[in-house]
Parts: structure tokens; sequence; C-alpha cells
């Protein structure tokens, strides 16, 4: 408790640290590993939360009020497929990635 | 201050234990043994209040201690001969993540063939792996050396981890009077142990050891480089602080009667306490040697030696390790490369491997050898001082034809 | 602390450089979200090495340490030894690797953390080869599979690490799969909260070793269970519970007919395959009901 109270009123330094060290959280560019894409067909939709549940780069967000159901962040999406083979409806099919506008 | 009867092992656990180490991993190795063994007892009598992980190979051993540090306590551990190589994998991660892990290594050979005794091969073979390297001469010097080893390994411009070497059996089942300070002033020569530089903490994360791309690698082993350029410099002012302290008077390279000396031997570890012993017997006779006894072998005192060394024209390197397939071994080596400029003529000696003692009459010889080539009445020098005559015919078998 | 470049929905990117449809990938998301951030991490070099990243990058939010092949379990002791020297009992010190590091030549300082009981999460994410390297056989590579390292087919039944694990005796040993997330993320706060050294051996389907269209990864692991060749259960304080048995085990070829991998089996080791599997499923399930 008290460690965390210090951390909380202690400002953060910027540090030399030797050795192999990694702090910078960041993402790499899978978006553009894409061929193929998933494309939802949001009336079909039941909303279950399957894709999301199985979507390995969590990427899917389900939108229970909105129309456009399933969010999907394509700037991380590898098109693996995984949404469209377990989605139970089978509302998801994977499109060549470009092939819509 | 008090007065202990203590072998070299016992010396080096009265050194962890007074350094208050939290965690202990030791596995079992001769001579090493008593070392885990008397750990476990300061630990189970409350005297040393610390975690002992009954590790089930060296290996474990030391990641579970560099673990332990990266984690944020003090940890030991300690090894010998093939014990030490079961941990050469790890040793260079301890190294390259800049831990001040300090580790008493005994002395011991190398298989095969099998050994159990006193040979430098163990701790040569780990010359490379980015640690510093301390030799002992006395039981004494293995309770002192360790204790410096905390204050120079954990300073802030060194971050390099240690081994304390000392002779198997020689030293670490020899029973000597030894001094050891009281705990207070040991508490504050030391210091509490603080992971300053890389460290495993859920409230301040960071990822240790990942992969590092030929645009880095270079720049972190330079990073190394540094630290044990540093040590020097570190090492001289610990070894002054401990003089002011404790009374005993430390050297990075230490010059027994070398001043005036006509031939000097260059040596590590335990046959340094003989061979000034002969030193002495032989200036009573009128011959004028020296021994240049190196205490930090890593980093390598090229210039310390230079100085010891300075305007000798004969010197003799011995290894106490076999060093197959070099010109000469280590010692030998690391010596003729640092006094490249300097016109000497430097003898490669090796002896007392796998136990095998290294007798006043073999030192004599040596530096009978060194004058009498220094007077130019002879050319060549016995080089494997000790070897048998019949070595290549040792073993006679009946086979099946 | 980190400096954050991207949010995330939890510890991991979004964008993390396993390959599409990993099982892996999956899987660190949903062991991560149970875990919290009070944890320390070990990953040895695999393809979950890839979350401790390249460089000044790294693609976990928890302190983690990248250490040898052979020593997780190892280094999760001495972290655990000075967490509790510290007075620190509760952040979780889990160590994450692959069927290689843990079977083979992680299996010496496995036992030895067991044998101890030092409190160590131990999570095996079992793609069934060294797949980081190159799809090169490990000992649990299961009978027939083609490696590298054996592309004719491997001609040893897998080991059984959770019966390793059983015979040590530790307070939790759980095998899982990815398809199933409740059981999975159920099991990891079971892990958690074990009263000494736990164990999770997850099924994790590798697309690229394995060879199959990335989005059968899940299809894969449920088709597993079914046909017998994985099974879910637990083994807690002594007491086995299976977690899951088919009315009936599904033919083997509903498993292995999608993996490129069996795609060399003759008919007559098909045939063997199918009856090893049975077999040897029904000595597991007869083991596992003796136990109680």
């Amino acid at each position: 408790m008290q460690k965390q109270q210090e951390a909380l009123t202690k400002k953060p330094e910027r540090c030399r640290v030797l050795g192999p060290v990694a702090s910078i959280y960041a993402a790499a560019n899978t978006g553009t590993w894409r061929i193929d894409r998933p494309k939802v067909n949001y009336e079909a939709c039941i909303k279950c939360g399957t894709c999301e549940k199985y979507c390995p780069a969590n990427v899917i967000d389900i939108k229970k009020d909105q129309a456009e159901c399933v969010v999907i962040d394509f700037d991380y999406c590898k098109g693996c497929g995984i949404c469209a083979n377990e989605c139970p409806k089978k509302c998801i099919s994977m499109v060549p990635e470009g092939s819509e506008v | 201050m008090a007065f202990k009867m203590l072998d070299g092992n016992g010396a080096a656990v009265e050194a962890i234990k007074m350094a208050k180490v939290q965690v202990v991993s030791a596995y079992p190795i001769t001579p090493q043994s008593s070392i885990a063994e008397k750990l476990s007892e300061e630990v189970a009598s409350g005297a040393l209040k610390a975690q002992y992980i009954r590790v089930e190979s060296e290996h474990t051993a030391l990641t579970a201690a560099t673990t332990a540090m990266l984690t944020g306590v003090r940890a030991a551990t300690a090894t010998a001969s093939v014990g030490l190589a079961l941990m050469h994998e790890v040793a260079g991660m301890t190294a390259g993540l800049r831990i001040p892990l300090v580790m008493p290594v005994v002395n011991r050979g190398l298989a095969a063939p099998w050994t159990l005794w006193c040979d430098h091969g163990d701790a040569m073979c780990e010359r490379d792996t980015g640690w510093m390297q301390f030799y002992c001469q006395n039981v004494q010097e293995v309770y002192d050396l360790t204790t410096m080893a905390y204050k120079i390994a954990e300073d802030e411009n060194v971050l390099i981890p240690a081994m304390v070497c000392l002779d198997g059996f020689f030293l670490s089942h020899s029973m000597q009077k030894i001094d050891v300070p009281d705990q207070e002033s040991v508490d504050k020569f030391i210091g509490p142990y603080k992971a300053k530089n890389a460290y495993l903490d859920p409230a301040d994360p960071m990822f240790v050891c990942n992969l590092t791309g030929s645009d880095e690698f270079t720049e972190m082993r330079y990073q190394q480089k540094i630290g044990m350029d540093n040590a020097f410099g570190v090492i001289e002012k610990v070894q002054k602080e401990f003089e002011e302290k404790f009374g005993r008077k430390y050297e990075i390279v230490e010059g027994y009667k070398t001043e005036d000396a006509d031939v000097v031997l260059v040596a590590l570890g335990s046959m340094c306490g003989t061979a000034k012993y002969v030193a002495n017997k032989m200036r009573a006779e009128g011959k004028k040697v020296g021994v240049a006894k190196v205490i930090v072998f890593r980093p390598f005192p090229a210039k310390q030696l230079r100085e010891v060394l300075s305007g000798k024209a004969v010197i003799g390197a011995f290894d106490r390790s076999a060093g197959i397939g070099g010109e000469g071994g280590p010692v030998w080596s690391e010596t003729c490369a640092a006094m490249r400029d300097a016109d000497c003529d430097i003898r490669h000696y090796v002896g007392g491997l796998g136990g095998r003692d290294v007798t006043t009459a073999s030192i004599e010889k040596i530096f009978n050898e060194l004058l009498e080539i220094k007077e130019g009445k002879r050319k060549d020098h016995t080089e494997w001082i000790d070897v048998k005559e019949n070595a290549m015919d040792l073993r006679q078998v009946l086979k099946n034809a | 602390m980190h400096d954050i470049k991207h949010n995330s929905k939890g510890m991991v990117p979004h964008g993390f450089s396993a390959c599409a449809g990993c099982a892996m990938e999956l899987l660190m998301r949903k062991v991560t979200e149970v875990l919290g951030e009070d944890t320390i991490m070990i990953i040895p070099p695999g393809c979950a090495a890839s979350f401790s990243g390249y460089g000044k990058e790294t693609a976990i939010k928890l302190p983690g340490y990248q250490g040898n092949l052979e020593n997780t379990a190892a280094g999760c002791s001495g972290v655990r030894a000075a967490l509790n020297a510290m007075g620190n009992t509760h952040t979780t010190v889990v160590g994450f690797a692959g069927d290689g590091g843990t079977a083979d030549i992680g299996l010496q300082s496995l036992s030895g953390a067991f044998e101890r009981r030092d409190k160590i999460l131990y999570i095996c994410y079992d793609n069934e080869a060294y797949m980081n390297t190159g799809i090169q056989s490990s000992s649990s590579t299961p009978l027939f599979a083609s490696t590298t390292t054996e592309p004719a087919g491997k001609p040893t039944a897998r080991k059984n690490l959770m019966m390793i694990a059983i015979a040590h005796d530790i307070p939790y040993a759980a095998s899982t799969s990815i398809y199933n997330i409740p059981d999975l993320q159920k099991k990891i706060k079971k892990a958690m909260e074990a009263d000494g050294p736990s164990f999770l051996h997850i099924h994790a389907p590798c697309p690229t070793g394995w060879r199959y269209d990335p989005a059968k990864t899940i299809e894969l692991a449920r088709a597993a269970v079914m046909t017998g060749s994985w099974m879910l259960y637990e083994y807690e304080n002594g007491k086995v519970t299976i977690n899951y048995k088919p009315k009936e085990l599904a033919p083997i070829d509903s498993y292995i007919s999608l993996q490129g991998r069996f795609k060399r089996l003759t008919a007559e080791q098909k045939e063997e395959l199918q009856r090893f599997t049975i077999e040897n499923y029904n000595k597991c399930i007869k083991r596992l009901e003796c136990m109680d």
C-alpha cells in the first residue's frame, strides 16, 4: 500500500538503463498484412459476441445499440477469418481486401 | 572485530551472511558443498534471514539468484568446476543484465578426466563472460575480497557480477585464523542493496532482456566494457576504504619483493603464498626474486601489472590451468599482451593441475631457471614444471587384440 | 514504467506480430485478463518471446524477463523467493512457455520448482512443436504429425505433461484449450489461488506449423477435444475432475483431415492413429478415474 501511495505521489523521471530493457509499449502495423477482410451482414447478426470473444487481435467490438453492431478495427485486423468461421449465424464473410470502397 | 577459525568455505559463508543476502540458491559440488550446507544452517538458525531455494542444478542456482536480484534483493550462490561450466549459459545473462551478483568459485579442474581437486581451469573458462574475477591467496582474503566484491559490483559505475575464486581444498578446506569485523561496520561499508538498473516490479514495469538488433547489441557490450574499465577506479577506492575501516591493505596487483627483483613470477591464488615463502628463502641466499600476485584477474590489470613488472627483463607467468591449444595459458597470454611494448622475456609455466601441489621445489626451480635465463646461462625452460616423465605411457591396458 | 504509444483494451497491443489466427495470441490476451497487473512474467525464447518485443519496444504491459529456454520455472522460483523475502505474497509469478521449453529442455527446472512447492503459475501453451524456430518436433508433437525434423511423421506418441505434473502432486494442474474460453479463464483463476505451484497445459493450434487455414484455429481446438486427441480435466489437491467427456469420440479424420501436417498419412497409419487415439483416451480416463 505504501509503495502504491508513493508511486502515485512520485513523479516519474527519465533514467538511463544499461543493457536490454524494453519499455515502449507500441503496436505493429498488422492491418497491412490483410489479404481478405471480414464483411459483416449486420441484419443477420444476433450480437452473440462470439466473433469478439475469439478474435486473436481483440479488434472486434459489439455495439448492441448501433445498426452497424460489429465494429472492427481495420488498423490491426489481420484477416485471419476466425470470426467468419466461428459466427453461429454465418453472417461474416471474408472478402478480398480492397474489393469495397 | 573478532578472530574466528574458519576454512575458506566458512569465510565465504561469513561474508555472504554479513552481506545480509535474502535469497540463497546453491547446489552442492565438491569442494564447494560446505558453502551450500553452512548457508542452510545459518538460514535454519535464523542468523541469516533468507529464502533458501534448494535448487536442482547449478543452471537453476544461477538463474534463481539472477532473477531474485532482478526482483530486488541481494542473492547468493556458489559453485566449482563443472557446476560453473553448467552455469556458463546463465553467466552471460547475469553479466549482460548488469546484475551485481557475488559468487564464490571454489577452483577445481574440469572434466575429463574427472578431478575433485584444485585447478583454475573452471574459472579461466569463464573469463569472457563479462564477470569480474578476484583470486584469494588465503582464508582472510576469501572473507575480505568477498566483502569488498559486494561494494565494487554494486557500484552504479560498475554493475558487474563478481566471481571470488578460492583454491579447492587448499583454501576451501584449510582452517585459518581470520579477523572478522563486526556486523555494524560491515553494514556501513557495504550498505543495503537496491536494484537500480533493470528490475521486475509490477508498480514500475519494464521488460528485461528482450531481443536486441544488430543496431544496438554492440553498444550494450560497449556499456559492459565501460563498466569493466570503471571497475579499476572503484576497486582502488573500495580497497582504500577497506584499509581505513578494517586495517588490511589490498592492491589490484600485489608486488611482493618486486621493486629490485631480477626476475618476477606472475601468479594467482594460494600458490602465491608458497611463492612468497620461496622468495623469502631465496632472498636470504642472495637471489633477488619477486612475486607479482594478481588479485584482480578480470578486469585484467594490464596497467598495474606493467607498473609492477616495469624494467624486469625476465618474467615467469604461471598458469594453474592447462590452456590447451593456446601457445600458452591465459595468465601468460594476457601478461604478454600487457607487456607487448616492453623489452622482456616472458616464460610460460603450467603446473598445479588437478590438485597437484605447487611445491616450494617447483617454484624454486622456476625462479632458478628465470635467473639463469637472465644471466644468459640458459635458453629453454621447463614449461610444464611438474609433469612426470612417463606422461605418454601413464596407462598400460590389456585389450582384446 | 511504460511509454504508452498505443491504446489497447488489455495488456497486449492489438497490432501484435503473431501469425494470423495464432491461438497463442488469443491465449495471452485471455490469460492476462485474469492475471491482472500484479504479475511478473517470465517468457523463454519461442513464439511467446514476441511479447517481450524487439529493441526498445515491448508487446506486453507486465514486468517481465526473457530467460533461457530451459529455465523458465527456475527463473520463476528466484522471483518468488525474492518477493517472499520482501514480504510480498500477493504478486503472481507466471512462467509462459511453449511445449519445447517445458516438456523437453525445460523439464528439469519445472520438476525442481514443483518438488520444492514454489508458488509459481506455470503456463505451457502447446502448439505441438518448436514453432518459432521452424516447426521442429518436440516431445509434445503427436504421433504421425509431420515436422521439419520428422517429415515422414513422428514415430512416437507425445509425452503426457499433465501426468508428469500430477506425479509431482502439485496443488493444481489443469488441461484446457483455446476454444473454451470460460473453462480456460476459470482454470487460470484457480491456478492463481493454488497454495503452491500450479500448472496449466493449454492446447494452442498453430496455422503455420499444422498447415491449415488460419480461420480454423478454434474449430480445430474443438475437434481435438471431440476426437479425444486433447482432454479437459483438472487435478486439484489430489482430486481429479474430468471437465468434459464427449458422449462418443468423433472420428479422427474430422480433426486430422483439416491439417496439412497429417496429409501424408497412409490408410494404415490413419487406422493406427484412430486406434491409438481411442485407446489412449480410454486409458487416460481410466487412470484419472482411479485417482479419486
